[in-house]
């Protein structure tokens, strides 16, 4: 029988992999890279689209999941971050959205079952990753009228529940909701989670990480930690966290907050400290792990793992540091075997 | 809430825990079209923004959670209610509170649930239709998240007594816990609160059939909650506030000890519980809780004597209006309340006679508050975004005062175009720069994401913009900002540049976008600072001012930059000191590695032939000294300069002719050979006179002159050797420039100087290859080109103080006290330790094979105060000497930038 997310997350820590982007961009991948054979004529750019590799280059990803396995992760995330329709409609690629999603999905999977095999000790997952898209489900983008809104619920619930099939279809593990700013983009994304899991007739486990955006301590549309806890928490969750935006230092307070009022599991995977001010992360693996070693001496999380900046060296020191700790103690909700 | 959790978890931007000691929870009912009359005609007349004021009021009266209905026959109830829950969603001091959708309507409902970014309530459902409709609209609403106020109604109509209403809400509680995994504390039931005192017989138990029915629910039906319409209960009294009031808070009194916990209450028309006179009390809870068969009789009585007299409804807070005009600015700025905007700003206009003056004075000065409230976390977006849109009423109130000034030439305040760059689709942050841009009267064209630099620049030319404004998110983004600078500056474009988002800091658009522009670039990363930024970039009076502060804060922004990347790169001392202790391990002395010289003692040449020095000269430097750059001798035949190369030549070789043949300059030299060891960084000679000398402090390199010495102790060798030397080809030159002075012959003169200058160095060059070959000797074979020598193919090194490598002319005092330099060869050293005659060059000798040069780089203070001690000096004036190479500015410093120029 396949291991599940929900025993191993029972057990101990689990590792979440790092930063795709920061990985992708060492690769000094140019245009024709991004088009590949089956997007050669496209009529608009493509280059940054970091999604279509899973079509154009599916090699890069693998060798990003790999790397990670190898530094230890449990969980790698799809790179389908802006897989939806969307997000893909700022490249005219609607119609390659149910591909990217099954296509990225299975190159992670089959990373999973390799590690796994490798080593059954240690089973590895994949979480498909669902972005907050480009639009705002809660804040208007026009200057004279305040209750515009660019995409609305429904057609948010739309793109969510097609991505989530295709990642279902590719075989992920968990659903992955995640850098939530606007947290009714979110709740569309939970009620499309719930349509999906309708059509395909099962379950997955589902975790949900917000991102808090300004020194307030709110996310974009404005809730606090708990407000946005409190705005979830109808769905099953098997976790909620935060990610992005902030340091793991900055974030403490905020996951502090957090694992006070959620009764599911607790993740962070933070970025490698805040950009310096050239725009790059440059806080080291040691310098992360130290400031990380507090939330587990807190016992604030069951997840930890990176966001931008960080590396399979991040994750290494990461996965070195959570080892023989306990996880934060765990009434999990209707997680699904 | 970590020990219990809530009894009831709402939330709308911030959370609503209801607790065993939350004792109430009141619910607004004035955004209610069925309720409020005057909510109805605001909806109807399309008069949206007033209808949000009403919603302000209810949570500034004190509502916890907003009641929102939209049931009424001539309205598109589902349009009305996006629409209202949008507008309030942007009104963070509304959407604070989580909200209650309103409604009898399931598609009213669920299109309001699909507006809330919370949770809230929806009220209501109910088993009217059966169970099966009811268990799938409760599905629904669980799948968006929200509690559910279930009403007291079944198949067979709604429950009017005590029976009635605990048969409903326990089947409705079974189904929905059983059937429908609800948590019990998302249930809220509605057991129906109905008119009293109507006069009708069957109407005197609807309050305690509620109270009693209440009291049962909370008894059985573990964690559901109890709420109702309270106002409903005074239907009778409409018209007569003072006993509605005592009545609503009567009936609370004894709904909340029978454990109702949530009411729909007009907060604005409770009165307190012991402030209702006694009399009238008694007549009240007779009627409330059927204590006598006349009660009703009596209520009505005591009503009449009451009517027409005001409740005691609370004023909400208004002190703020009291302040002086310009708080009262910053108030509704920082507030975001538009309701006294424009009479406010129609005083200042008054008292200030330009409009202008009224928004770049008190209003600026307000949206600045915000910005800096902003910047420290004590408001969030949102409120930002509301702050601009009172911004906007101000101005747009003041606009037509604006035009009659400007005689109707007035137009925006300014032309803005944004755009997220290519490659990045993030726009979220340009967007709300754009709102608030917009909110300023400023004309925003906003050209999307993804935008190519050739565009965004078109499209400035096209639009005729005022200021170019960037966005992005991903770090790539940052490279494509730089583009975007490169291609203005190459078109010759000067418009000013705005950017932001997330990754974008002050340093990196002082560093690396700026350099690229010839126009002012500004790195602005919140909406709130964008708009005063721009009115000065577009500002007659105030640009000029700004610019100043701007370039030199970005100036310095770059300096310390540099310092901070050098800093970086550099190791504290000991940690130099014993890298190099591991990299010298390799390095080996013996006798064969340091041979001691041939020649003793302080040796002295009177007379250097200018015959054999010439045949030594380095023409390279000669001919930059003239401006002229190329190499020797490919420079004569250059395209561009070597007819000019060429005639210099020609004429300096007929000038060393004649030097030669009437010999005026005096070229001499001084050197000695010295036993000296090395002790630690210094170098000292037999006689204890010591050399000091500094280490670089890089992680890639540690190098010191005093590393190519023997240390002190080294097995079979007594000593090593150093070597100081001092030679000047400047004696006699002054009184043979003389006639050239007298006759204004300048060019004759400087080329004299220059000469005199190469010879001196030659001189340097001819005397290291003597002593290399003869004097010390290690060199005997040598024979190299005089390509060769230049580009220094032997062995040795011969470094000069003020030079990379020692970069401390200090040690020329020494030189000049071992060698006597002043005494033999007659030249001597200015306070700032210039050597006299210029045309002069000293320094030392190191043989050994591995003898190399270096630059020094920059040191970091304890490095300063280690050689400040080793030389028995105040560290402050070692800090004058070493000023050029110290990464850390000391006082005093200025005083040596006049270090001195020797000859090179």
């Amino acid at each position: 029988m396949r291991p599940d997310i929900v025993t191993a997350a029972a057990q101990r820590i689990l590792v979440l992999d790092g930063a795709m982007g920061t990985m992708i961009q060492r690769h000094k991948l140019e245009e024709e890279d991004f088009r590949g054979t089956r997007f050669a004529q496209h009529p608009s750019p493509l280059k940054g689209n970091n999604d279509l590799l899973a079509l154009t280059r599916p090699d890069i990803l693998r060798g990003i999941h790999d790397a990670y396995f190898e530094a230890g992760a449990d969980i790698v995330e799809t790179n389908t971050f802006s897989s939806t329709t969307i997000a893909q409609a700022d490249y005219g690629l609607e119609s390659a959205v149910w591909d990217l999603n099954v296509a990225s999905a299975r190159i992670a999977c089959e990373a999973a079952s390799e590690w796994t095999s490798k080593n059954p000790e240690q089973p590895r997952f994949v979480a498909g990753s669902v972005g907050p898209t480009n639009r705002t489900a809660s804040i208007s983008p026009d200057v004279n009228d305040p209750g515009y809104r660019a995409v609305t619920f429904k057609e948010l619930v739309e793109a969510y529940q097609q991505q989530m099939e295709a990642l279902m279809e590719g075989g992920v593990d968990a659903l992955l909701i995640e850098t939530v700013f606007d947290t009714l983009n979110a709740k569309a994304a939970l009620f499309a989670a719930e349509a999906a899991f309708d059509r395909q007739g099962k379950r997955l486990p589902i975790m949900v990480s917000g991102t808090i955006t300004d020194a307030s301590g709110r996310t974009l549309s404005g809730q606090t930690a708990e407000a946005f806890w409190v705005s979830m928490s109808h769905a099953p969750l098997f976790s909620i966290g935060l990610n992005c935006a902030l340091g793991a230092e900055q974030l403490i307070p905020h996951l502090e907050a957090l694992s006070n009022v959620a009764h599911c599991g607790i993740s962070a995977h933070p970025n490698a400290g805040l950009p310096n001010e050239m725009g790059e992360y440059d806080q080291g693996p040691e310098a992360m792990a130290a400031q990380l070693q507090s939330f587990l001496d807190k016992g604030l999380v069951n997840i930890l793992g990176g966001c931008c900046g960080t590396t399979p060296d991040h994750i290494r020191a990461i996965a070195k540091l959570v080892r023989d700790q306990e996880p934060r103690p765990l009434p999990f909700q209707g997680a699904p075997a | 809430m970590s020990k219990h959790r809530p009894l009831l978890s709402l939330s709308g931007l911030e959370p609503l825990w209801v607790t065993p000691e939350s004792n109430f929870v009141n619910v607004g009912e004035r955004t209610n079209v069925t309720g409020s009359r005057k909510f109805l005609r605001l909806i109807r007349e399309d008069r949206f923004e007033e209808a949000v004021e009403v919603a302000r009021e209810q949570v500034e009266g004190g509502a916890q959670i907003l009641d929102v209905n939209m049931d009424e026959g001539m309205l598109d109830s589902a349009a009305c209610m996006q629409r209202f829950l949008h507008l309030i969603a942007a009104e963070p001091d509304i959407a604070r509170i989580p909200v209650m959708i309103d409604s009898s309507k399931w598609h009213v409902i669920e299109a309001g649930l699909q507006c809330i970014q919370g949770k809230g309530v929806v009220n209501s459902i109910s088993l009217k239709e059966g169970t099966d409709v009811f268990l799938e609209q409760a599905a629904t609403i669980r799948r968006y998240g929200a509690a559910v106020i279930v009403m007291a109604f079944d198949e067979q109509g709604q429950a009017d007594n005590y029976e009635r209403r605990i048969e409903i809400c326990d089947r409705a509680y079974h189904l929905l816990v059983n059937e429908g995994g609800w948590d019990p504390r998302d249930i809220i039931f509605d057991p129906n609160i109905f008119p009293v005192a109507t006069g009708m017989e069957e109407h005197r138990r609807n309050a305690v059939d509620f109270f009693e029915a209440t009291r049962w629910i909370r008894t059985h039906l573990q964690g559901a909650h109890i709420s109702g319409g309270v106002s409903n209960v005074s239907f009778s009294f409409r018209g007569n506030p003072v006993v509605r009031e005592a009545m609503h808070s009567a009936f609370l009194y004894h709904g909340i000890k029978a454990g109702m916990d949530m009411g729909i209450v007009n907060p604005t028309m409770l009165t307190v519980y012991d402030d209702i006179p006694a009399d009238l009390l008694e007549r009240v809870e007779d009627v409330l809780l059927d204590r006598r068969d006349d009660a009703t009789e009596r209520l009505i009585e005591a009503a009449e004597s009451l009517k027409g007299m005001a409740g005691a409804t609370a004023k909400k807070d208004d002190a703020w209006r009291a302040l002086p005009i310009e708080q009262r600015i910053e108030h509704a700025l920082v507030k975001g309340t538009a309701e006294h905007i424009e009479e406010d700003v129609a005083t200042l206009l008054e008292a200030m006679g330009s409009p202008l003056k009224v928004i770049e004075g008190p209003l600026m000065d307000g949206m600045n508050v915000v910005g800096d409230l902003f910047g420290s976390g004590k408001m969030f977006l949102p409120q930002v975004v509301k702050s601009a849109r009172v911004m906007k009423k101000a101005v747009a109130w003041l606009t037509p005062y604006l035009e009659a000034a400007a005689e109707g030439q007035r137009q925006k305040a300014g032309k803005v175009l944004m755009a997220t760059v290519k490659g990045d689709v993030h726009d979220i942050g340009k967007n709300i720069v754009s709102v608030v841009m917009g909110c300023n009267d400023y004309e925003v064209i906003d050209l999307g994401v993804m935008v190519p630099k050739e565009r965004i620049l078109e499209a400035a030319v096209t639009h005729d913009v005022d200021i170019i404004g960037l966005s992005g998110l991903i770090t790539p983004s940052l490279d494509e900002m730089v583009d975007v600078a490169k291609e203005m500056s190459s078109r010759g474009m000067e418009l000013p540049l705005l950017i932001g988002g997330a990754t974008t800091s002050r340093v990196h658009t002082a560093v690396k976008i700026a350099p690229h522009c010839a126009g002012p670039v500004v790195h602005v990363n919140d909406a709130s600072r964008a708009v005063p930024v721009v009115g000065k970039l577009i500002s007659k009076t105030a640009r000029a001012e700004y610019l100043d502060t701007l370039l030199a804060e970005q100036e310095r922004v770059r300096q310390n930059y540099t310092k901070d990347r050098t800093r970086k790169s550099l190791i504290p001392l000991e940690q130099a000191r014993q890298k190099a202790a591991q990299k010298t391990e390799g390095l080996k002395f013996d006798s064969a590695l340091c041979p001691a010289p041939a020649t003793t003692g302080i040796q002295t040449i009177s007379d250097l032939p200018i015959a054999a020095l010439r045949e030594v000269i380095d023409w390279g430097p000669f001919f930059r000294s003239w401006g002229l750059h190329g190499r020797y001798p490919a420079i004569l035949d250059d395209a561009i300069v070597g007819e000019e190369a060429r005639k210099l030549m020609a004429d300096a070789m007929a000038m060393l002719d004649r030097m030669e043949a009437e010999n005026p300059i005096q070229c001499r030299a001084v050197f000695g050979l010295l036993p000296a060891l090395r002790h630690g960084d210094d170098v000292r000679l037999s006689d204890g006179t010591t050399f000091h000398f500094l280490r670089q402090q890089s992680a890639q390199g540690q190098a010191c002159l005093a590393d190519f010495i023997a240390p002190a102790g080294t097995p079979g060798l007594d000593t090593d050797h150093i070597g100081l030397f001092c030679v000047t080809a400047g004696h006699g030159l002054d009184e043979w420039c003389a006639p050239f002075r007298e006759d204004d012959d300048d060019y004759s003169e400087i080329l004299a100087k220059a000469l005199a200058d190469r010879l001196a160095e030659a001189a340097a060059e001819w005397l290291h290859r003597e002593v290399r070959r003869e004097h010390w000797g290690y060199a005997h074979e040598e024979a190299l080109s005089n390509d060769e020598l230049i580009a220094e193919r032997y062995r040795g090194i011969r470094p000069a103080p003020g030079y990379p490598a020692c970069p401390d002319h200090q040690d020329k005092r020494t030189i000049w006290k071992v060698l006597d330099v002043e005494e033999r060869i007659g030249v001597s050293l200015t306070d700032s330790l210039a050597m006299w005659p210029a045309s002069s060059v000293s320094g030392f000798y190191f043989a050994h094979p591995e003898a190399r040069y270096f630059g020094l780089g920059k040191v970091l203070e304890d490095q300063l105060q280690d050689y400040a001690q080793r030389r028995g000096q105040d560290p402050e004036v070692t800090a004058k000497w070493l000023s050029p190479v110290l990464l850390d500015d000391h006082p005093g410093q200025r005083a040596a930038a006049a270090t001195p120029n020797s000859t090179t």
